[in-house]
């Protein structure tokens, strides 16, 4: 792949310019690889992350249990208004220093990476917005259905997991997908922990060879294309799942 | 049966959250007290107390010069947006959609590194750029992109009858969107614009990776200058968040109000 286009990248850098460095220089290209294979695991991670949160959360926020309720709403309440750089910095700084060190076999390493504090962090503060969309799906779910179910002889919480969840993820779909594309950018936050992500490896190759420009056009690019294959991923979900007498 | 729970209808959280969070940050600031002969991780906090407040106002600063402008352009990009010109439509979709799908952080770098630090203005001669202006031109562009998509989104969100009974008034289309579209538009508008605000607040501390001092980059200075110590860290950044709470939670909760009460309205 690289053996095609350096050719061509090399020439527009001497005639031109432009350096676009990753598409020549085998060890530019490398960097710039792993730092979307890095981006792509960090994005599905968080995103799972914060999907099971939302469902875990917006099924507690239902419990009859006052105290869980209240624990649910300051949850939201803080990770929602307050920024998230510095709730990943006090997940990474703060927590990462308490956390146990395992044993490498010769040297010490923290249990938990940046990696994954990024993944931990991110998916909290994300958690935090879908527990809100999938409970604005929930109550969206007529209580006859539920009703219904409850008629049946289905226990509360075969009724959470079998009628109104099903129903609530087709209703707030759209919102979901607002928040998994928001989180997909807030992703490059990771940056500040050095989790070589894409923006992460870019600034590198643009601090060894200068080409800021050039290279702001590829993570622009990057993040673009992203967006849209999300976007579209989501899309063909929600065709699929689609009720007939639900939504358009 | 599910409880008809509602986040909003309680405002007394808002002081007992901040209050637990101050008193978390407190705990550990004595839960990890080193040895009494050094001041003790809540001392430091008070001493550098007010640094890190003074760096707070510059994220106040930032965030509201950042709204004006980025209502203001994205107004007109808005307006552009839904222009009957294909020539004035086409490049605000793309200004707006460029803005829409970056991350925060990629355009704030795009900024501080592309915009050159002094400019020559004709007739001033040279003109230094403090990296705070750039940082706050940077926040600005992405809530202008979302305010334009906003404009459009509640332009779009008016039937169309009334465009037409416009019409049929005589209403030029200028008349039609500034005496009959707009006025509903701010409405529907005003929510959106301030969740956009508080987001914008929520971001600023990010123009700290690129050493601008504002409440978080001076909360790492005055770590540092305390001494560095492991146990500052947690009471530090808690700290930061309590802040950053106190000021955006009455606003959020204000907003689901007023989103509530449009909701009833119309």
């Amino acid at each position: 792949m690289l053996d095609l286009i350096a050719p061509f990248f090399e020439r527009l850098n001497d005639t031109t310019g432009l350096n676009f460095s990753p598409f020549y220089d085998s060890y530019d290209w490398g960097r710039l690889l792993e730092g979307m294979w890095v981006s792509i695991k960090l994005i599905t991670a968080i995103i799972a992350v914060s999907l099971v949160i939302g469902v875990v959360g917006a099924g507690a926020q239902t419990s009859r249990v006052r105290p869980v309720r209240w624990l649910v709403a300051a949850y939201i309440e803080v990770f929602r208004n307050t920024p998230p750089i510095v709730q990943l910095l006090f997940f990474y700084f703060g927590l990462g220093a308490i956390t146990p060190q395992v044993d490498m076999g010769g040297w010490y390493e923290p249990m938990i990476g940046s990696f994954g504090w990024a993944v931990i962090a991110i998916g909290i503060f994300g958690g935090s917005y879908n527990v809100e969309i999938f409970r604005s799906g929930i109550e969206a779910v007529p209580d006859s259905t539920k009703e219904a179910a409850e008629s049946l002889g289905f226990s509360q919480f075969k009724i959470f997991v079998y009628i109104t969840l099903p129903l609530a993820v087709r209703i707030c779909l759209p919102a979901l997908t607002n928040n998994i594309v928001s989180l997909a950018k807030t992703s490059s936050l990771a940056y500040v922990i050095a989790v070589p992500e894409i923006t992460y490896s870019l600034s590198g190759i643009w601090s060894d060879s200068v080409n800021v420009p050039e290279m702001m056009v590829l993570l622009f690019l990057y993040y673009i294309v992203l967006v849209a294959i999300i976007a579209r991923i989501m899309s063909v979900i929600e065709h699929r799942l689609a009720l007939p007498g639900y939504g358009q | 049966m599910i409880p008809n729970w509602k986040v909003s209808r309680v405002t007394w959280r808002a002081p007992v959250l901040a209050a637990g969070l101050c008193l978390a940050a407190a705990l550990a600031a004595t839960a990890q007290d080193g040895g009494a002969a050094r001041p003790s991780a809540l001392a430091s906090l008070v001493i550098w107390m007010p640094f890190i407040l003074k760096g707070f106002g510059l994220n106040l600063l930032m965030s509201v010069l950042a709204m004006g402008f980025a209502t203001v352009m994205g107004v007109i990009l808005g307006f552009m947006q839904i222009s009957p010109v294909a020539l004035i439509r086409v490049p605000a979709r793309l200004v707006t959609h460029l803005f829409r799908n970056s991350p925060w952080l990629v355009i704030l770098f795009a900024i501080m590194l592309l915009v050159p630090f002094q400019m020559t203005l004709p007739g001033v001669g040279r003109v230094m750029i403090p990296d705070w202006v750039k940082a706050t031109f940077g926040f600005a562009l992405p809530v202008m992109a979302n305010i334009s998509e906003i404009l459009r989104g509640a332009v779009l969100s008016i039937p169309s009858g009334q465009w037409e009974s416009a019409e049929s008034l005589a209403f030029t289309r200028g008349q039609t969107l500034r005496h009959v579209i707009l006025p509903q538009c701010i409405r529907r508008m005003l929510p959106p614009w301030m969740n956009w605000y508080a987001l914008l607040t929520l971001m600023t501390p990010m123009a700290a990776i690129l050493g601008v001092d504002e409440a978080l980059g001076n909360t790492q200075a005055a770590m540092e200058a305390a001494g560095a110590r492991p146990e500052f860290l947690i009471p530090f950044y808690l700290f930061l968040m309590t802040i950053f709470f106190v000021f955006i939670y009455p606003l959020s909760v204000y907003t689901r109000r007023l989103e509530k009460r449009f909701a009833v309205a119309s």
